[in-house]
């Protein structure tokens, strides 16, 4: 079968390592839904590519960092935000993304996201939640909702889950949202929305694991998965967070829940020695590698 | 006036139909033809009616399939 010939390209195509396409994510997979809405966020924004940097930990998710014709950075499991920190603290000209799995980063990596949002890191971060640990064969995560059927949970799951957008508010976050891989306007919104953020923003996409936990679950493919979004999902911005728990078949409520201002970490470092060193005090800017 | 238009590149999809479902002037079907990996990849069956939003492409996880418009002045 032939190719259609076409001179106007995917607008997603110019974002990617072509060499590394196709990629390794299953058929209905979600993973590469949320890297259209991120790509047409980035091209909305009119950032400067030079500038903009991924950081990605280790899962199916985290393969991102890998496919991204960007600045990109494949790091040990679970510390995508401790990285991400450094470049960020190092590098405060560039725009720093931290692109990765529930598992890794609130299981392996969850003490380094509360910390990063506590302390305001000027960091964004995109959390594709499928609900398992996926790459290393569909375990129970600290995100997997009640009664739900994992390799590591034969007889369902009945530890409680966390809820991320309200541990993202607790510790600290400037701006939370939730959305689902249905909801691909809504994403890239937010996702812009994110970058014109100063300060530590999250986004939750709900996305569909059909080989791991939909196939388990008995819940269908990734076209079923999509048409449950659509059905159960709410959109309610401004949702209490202590509200939008999930469970395995339940509402998803999905939205903007925070969007507020507090001084960033860096800002923060900067008044306080300048308050306690006086003169003495001299920011070096940015540490280039030669 | 805005004409739509849409390309597919056949051997990346993973026959998800996903930009099949979620066209919204329902534009594309699979076709019952395979790619050399054995999905079935879709294929345009009403040209007329796409309005080049590009939801296929932002759906798509395949990066196989995109829309847009052409502007005529
Ligand atoms: C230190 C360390 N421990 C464990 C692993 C095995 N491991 C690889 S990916 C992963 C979980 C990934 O889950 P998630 O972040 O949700 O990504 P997904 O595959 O679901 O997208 C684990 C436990 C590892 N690579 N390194
Ligand atoms: S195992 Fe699940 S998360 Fe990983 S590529 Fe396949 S569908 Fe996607
Ligand atoms: S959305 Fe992409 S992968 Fe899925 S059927 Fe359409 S072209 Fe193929
Ligand atoms: S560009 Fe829009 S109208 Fe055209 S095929 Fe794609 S989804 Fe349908
Ligand atoms: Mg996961």
């Amino acid at each position: 079968m032939s190719e259609l010939v076409s001179l106007h390209e995917n607008p997603t195509e110019q974002f990617l390592r072509t060499d590394r396409m196709p990629h390794i994510w299953c058929p209905g997979c979600g993973i590469g839904t949320t890297v259209n809405c991120f790509t047409r966020a980035l091209l909305d924004s009119n950032a400067n590519l030079d500038k903009v940097s991924v950081v990605s930990g280790i899962g199916c998710s985290g393969r991102v960092a890998g496919y991204l014709n960007l600045d990109s950075f494949h790091t040990t499991h679970g510390r995508a935000i401790p990285f991400a920190t450094g470049l960020k603290l190092a590098r405060p000209d560039l725009d720093v993304v931290v692109y990765s799995g529930d598992g890794d980063l609130f299981a392996i990596g969850g003490n380094h996201f509360i910390h990063a949002a506590r302390r305001n890191v000027d960091i964004k971060v995109i959390c594709v939640n499928n609900l398992v640990y996926a790459m290393t064969g569909g375990q129970t995560a600290p995100t997997t909702p009640g009664d739900a059927l994992t390799s590591t949970s034969p007889y369902g799951t009945f530890e409680p889950s966390f809820n991320l957008p309200q541990l993202a508010e607790a510790a600290g976050a400037v701006y939370v949202a939730r959305w689902t891989t249905y909801h691909v306007r809504q994403l890239a919104k937010s996702m812009f929305e994110m970058f014109n953020k100063k300060g530590f923003a999250f986004i939750e996409v709900l996305s569909p694991c059909p080989t791991l936990y939909q196939r388990r679950n008995k819940m269908g493919d990734g076209m079923e998965t999509l048409r449950q979004y659509k059905e159960l999902s709410k959109r309610k911005d401004g949702a209490s967070t202590s509200e939008v728990g999930l469970t395995r078949d339940g509402e998803i409520v999905v939205g903007k829940f925070v969007d507020r201002d507090r001084p960033d970490y860096a800002t923060l470092m900067k008044a306080h020695y300048q308050h306690t060193m006086g003169d003495k005090y001299v920011e070096t800017g940015a540490i280039i590698c030669q | 006036m805005t004409k739509g238009n849409v390309a597919i590149t056949v051997e990346r999809c993973k026959g998800c139909a996903f930009c099949v479902e979620f066209c919204p002037t329902k534009v594309l079907a699979l076709s019952p033809a395979f790619n050399s990996k054995g999905y079935h990849p879709p294929h345009v069956v009403a040209p007329e009616k796409c309005n080049g939003c590009d939801l296929c492409g932002m759906f798509c996880p395949d990066f196989a399939i995109h829309g847009w418009r052409e502007k005529k002045a």
